[in-house]
């Protein structure tokens, strides 16, 4: 263990709420140990949820776990908080480029350049991508057997360990982004998820599972226990004059919840093992509420 | 001043918190509160323990878990619920600009020091 590294690890230790976390994931990261800078990152985020670093740090050693699609939502939540967020903006052009996705990896490059004004990864990155994207105007159409040819390699220094290297980011992605990912229907994911519970007004469950630790089934338990909480969310926010109530979200020491109500009459519970950051169950039910109303307007 | 009150004011010092207070869980009965004049502290005190009462039964049930921190989030603000020891509940409620990290680890220091 370097010195770096068993310096840091003291400094966490002696306070937990300190944001060295943050070097110290990176620099674990970049030692290749990935199971305990992805222990750091997750300390990190359960304690600082909205801090956009600690997302895009942990999207970074999702990438090192092959994990590409929790990264992107990492990264996705990094530029919810933060719209600017080189190091996010870098990351999902790494993404994009991968996929294939030459426009998106070179609008994701053109927004870190506004952050990272001068950073030799990103311009070089971008002038490859302009320079593929240059290729394939000047190539004649190709014949429909050849459209699926793969894609170019991706640019992997993005991604490699530079000093300083604090940050390194992506651009704003799109909302709909997530299901420009998948040929499937997304409602058709969504639904199926184990841990989300579509229910109405009444407490009935319309879709879903929900198993405790053992495989004990709870779904039409916590269906009949949801039954009014949308009124007396709607009914709290009101008398406070916050506005009309838009999610609910609930630790708890087993794991993390949250609520939205795709229509007035339904209400929809996520559920993720606490290991699972709020934001990402957020995102997840944010995407889900979307895929319920289509569900809802196709089965009315 | 006492220690929860201070605490309180810590809380509602963070920008864009309108007010803090600690309520009895069980009939939501106010402890002590750092409230701004708009907010009416015996109805946020209600409206919030009777919330989280409802979620932290469907939390038991789906999980088997106690209810910790809660947050609500509404078009024109939040309100944050969080347990403070075993009697107790420490209530937030925010304008729609408040940051929600800051104030829920503020809101963890203050629900460790009461509890």
């Amino acid at each position: 263990m370097s010195d770096d590294i068993r310096g840091m690890s003291a400094e966490l230790a002696a306070d937990p709420t300190s944001l060295v976390f943050l070097r110290l994931g990176e620099a674990l990261r970049q030692a290749g140990r990935l199971e305990p800078a992805a222990k750091v990152a997750l300390q990190g985020l359960t304690r600082y949820p909205n801090l956009p670093e600690a997302h895009d740090l942990y999207a970074r050693v999702l990438v090192d776990h092959q994990d590409l699609e929790s990264a992107f939502d990492e990264w996705d939540t990094t530029l919810r908080l933060d719209p600017a967020h080189g190091g996010a903006h870098k990351g999902l052009a790494f993404l994009y480029w991968q996929a294939g996705d030459l426009a998106s990896a070179k609008r994701h490059l053109e927004a870190a350049t506004a952050d990272l004004p001068g950073d030799r990864q990103v311009l070089s990155a971008l002038a490859k991508v302009q320079e593929k994207l240059a290729e394939a105007e000047a190539r004649p159409v190709p014949a429909p057997d050849t459209v699926a040819s793969e894609p170019p390699p991706p640019p992997r220094d993005l991604l490699a360990p530079q000093p300083p290297a604090p940050r390194f980011e992506v651009e704003d992605a799109p909302a709909s982004a997530g299901a420009e990912r998948s040929a499937t229907p997304m409602s058709d994911q969504l639904l199926e998820d184990d841990g989300l519970l579509l229910v109405d007004a009444a407490g009935m469950r319309l879709l879903g599972t929900l198993d405790r630790a053992g495989g004990i089934a709870v779904a039409d338990r916590v269906a009949a226990e949801l039954a009014g909480v949308s009124k007396e969310a709607n009914r709290a926010a009101r008398l406070l004059a916050l506005g009309e109530w838009k999610s609910l979200a609930l630790e708890t020491g087993t794991a993390n919840f949250v609520l939205a109500a795709p229509t007035a009459e339904t209400l929809l519970l996520l559920m993720r093992d606490t290991a699972v950051p709020m934001g990402r169950v957020a995102i997840g039910a944010a995407r889900a509420v979307d895929a319920a109303r289509r569900w809802l307007e196709e089965s009315a | 001043m006492s220690s929860h009150q201070e605490s309180l004011d810590a809380l509602t010092a963070i920008p864009g918190v309108r007010g803090a207070m600690l309520t009895n869980r069980l009939d939501g009965i106010v402890v002590a509160e750092s409230i701004m004049e708009d907010v009416e502290s015996g109805a946020l005190a209600a409206l919030a323990t009777s919330l989280a009462r409802r979620l932290e039964t469907a939390a038991m049930a789906a999980s088997g878990g106690t209810a910790g921190f809660l947050h609500l989030q509404a078009t024109a603000g939040a309100l944050f619920v969080s347990p403070a020891g075993p009697d107790l509940l420490l209530v937030v409620i925010g304008d729609k600009g408040v940051n929600v990290g800051r104030t829920r680890l503020e809101m963890t220091r203050v629900a460790e020091a009461v509890g």
